[in-house]
């Protein structure tokens, strides 16, 4: 079945930057499906902007790897969502567009930076959408919006069309109201792309069983360190008892390269991101530079007035990290501390199957409430050492604090992302029993 | 204790094309101090630096494909001359 439909939701939380109204969908599996695109992710003909302004008017000549896939499939691309710019925050409220509301409570965050993604499912809007992590873009808002997502193990998803912000940690994946849905969504997007040359060819063809009978989950204890919020915690413990209950077995655990995580993502990403941004002069797109002037007087106004201060914040601390003098103390630094996280990971797959923890230390926080930038990247530190370590992780909801949602993040070996969607699975239909 | 100097601000603006004004230094000055003595702890990392990735090459045969259009590559530039795109001028 082919045709089009009307798409055209009351959108009071600001979640779309685009609304595709008359969207298209053509046969297959997804037929018919509406789904959200984050709009950092390249679509046809519909602009993308990746929450700047840099990128304002820019209609992309070739679609994102996982879009192709999406319309191969019969799905409905219905719009282009909000995020943080160049998916650089936690809480989307560093868009160009304005922040995105939390539907659950318009006064707090959804998260970010894959926020407008997460709002979208949880206001109704839509049933899935994509979004990427970088350092939790897609678990953070979907622990703070009350539904489910997926960061795939780096490699799984291509990364072709994705608006890069820093390579080594990104990877694109997919969101839903449900575990099923997610599943639905990651059968999708996981086909082999050789234009992405860090992908391998290892479909996911996958549909979730429950069942956790003699699963060994671990519970590293830095997951419950003194940043994350009582009440927080004493949810997560009560989600994993449920998994407890079922028949996995509890082990506690260490991971002491945590202290070092969050510090060594931020150098790590900060530093990509130097490099990565330096395409944006207002030459080959978006609003463009004045071509009288001279090329870095032109350049160096086109990026402040079109680049917001978070961006401009870490394109310059990622040329200091990586400045010559500087370069030892920071980025080799970064990055032993991320091979002591990898091995950390290593080490305790020997003992268990999965990794348990809360997704976020708090609940959605009120909008401005982080002001600071160090205190909005501490927020990070649940979510950034499967980023640094490439290992799958998803967010599903397990209940509420203040009427908030919270959510579990479940953490599995690399390739090993069926096993942490079924453990996701299990809790999910356990509760709703 | 890295201390970094409005003056390096500048500098780090200066190298990142970046652009910054007056009025913003002090803003951006503290908020990066207050970010690399964060970043202090990874003093305490031992090693020189070790990479997460166990690399390797992914090599195909040079096939040639259709690729972008000059038009559609042109599309989205501010300006253009001649089917190329006009940038400003660097000397």
């Amino acid at each position: 079945m082919a045709g089009h439909f009307s798409f055209e939701p009351e959108d009071t939380i600001n979640a779309f930057i685009t609304v595709c109204k008359d969207p298209e969908y053509g046969p297959g599996p997804l037929s018919g499906n509406a789904v959200a695109v984050k709009d950092n992710i390249s679509t046809a003909g519909i602009q993308t902007t990746a929450g700047s302004c840099i990128l304002k008017g820019y209609y992309p000549p070739f679609d994102a790897h996982v879009v192709s896939l999406l319309k191969k499939a019969g799905a409905a691309i219905v719009g282009k969502t909000n995020m943080d710019e160049f998916g650089m925050g936690t809480s989307t409220e560093n868009s160009a567009f304005g922040p995105t509301l939390n539907p659950h409570d318009r006064k707090r965050v959804p998260g970010g930076s894959s926020g407008g993604s997460a709002a979208a499912i949880a206001a109704g809007m839509v049933r899935m959408a994509l979004g990427s992590d970088t350092g939790g873009s897609i678990r953070c808002p979907a622990a703070f919006c009350g539904i489910v997502g997926l960061k795939p193990t780096y490699g799984r998803v291509s990364r072709y069309g994705l608006i890069a912000y820093a390579n080594s940690l990104e990877q694109i994946g997919p969101m839903g109201k449900t575990v099923g849905e997610v599943s639905d969504l990651m059968g999708i997007i996981s086909a082999y792309d050789p234009r992405d040359a860090t992908t391998i060819d290892k479909p996911y063809d996958h549909v979730p069983s429950a069942g956790v009978q003699g699963l060994r989950v671990g519970v590293p204890e830095e997951f419950f360190g003194s940043g994350v919020d009582p009440g927080v915690a004493a949810k997560v413990w009560e989600a994993i008892e449920v998994l407890e209950g079922m028949g996995a077995e509890i082990i506690t655990c260490n991971m002491p390269s945590m202290k070092f995580a969050l510090a060594a993502y931020y150098v790590t990403c900060m530093s990509e991101a130097s490099s990565n941004l330096a395409r944006f002069d207002g030459v080959r797109y978006g609003p463009p530079v004045d071509t009288k002037m001279q090329w870095h007087e032109a350049y160096q106004e086109r990026r402040r007035e079109s680049f917001g201060k978070e961006v401009r914040r870490r394109i310059m601390l990622g040329t200091f990290a990586l400045s010559s003098g500087y370069y030892g103390r920071y980025y080799a630094k970064a990055q032993s501390a991320r091979q002591q996280v990898k091995n950390d990971f290593m080490r305790l797959f020997n003992d268990v199957d999965v990794l348990a923890g809360p997704t976020m230390p708090t609940i959605a926080f009120r909008l401005g409430e982080k002001a600071d930038p160090l205190s909005m990247y501490l927020s990070d530190i649940l979510t950034v050492p499967a980023n640094l370590a490439g290992v799958p992780a998803i967010s599903v909801p397990c209940g509420t604090v203040q009427d908030m949602p919270v959510g579990l993040q479940i953490m599995g070996k690399p390739f090993a992302d069926e096993v942490v969607v079924d453990a996701a699975y299990t809790y999910e239909q356990g509760v709703k029993a | 204790m890295t201390m970094i100097s409005q003056k390096d601000v500048e500098h780090i603006a200066e190298l990142s094309d970046i652009g910054i004004v007056r009025e913003e230094l002090d803003e951006f000055t503290v908020q990066a101090n207050k970010i690399l003595d964060y970043f202090d702890i990874l003093d305490l990392v031992e090693g020189g630096s070790g990479y997460v990735q166990e690399r390797f090459n992914v090599l195909r045969d040079d096939i040639p494909v259709p690729s972008l259009s000059r038009e559609d590559a042109l599309k989205n530039a501010g300006a253009t001359e001649d089917g190329f795109f006009k940038a400003p001028r660097v000397m």
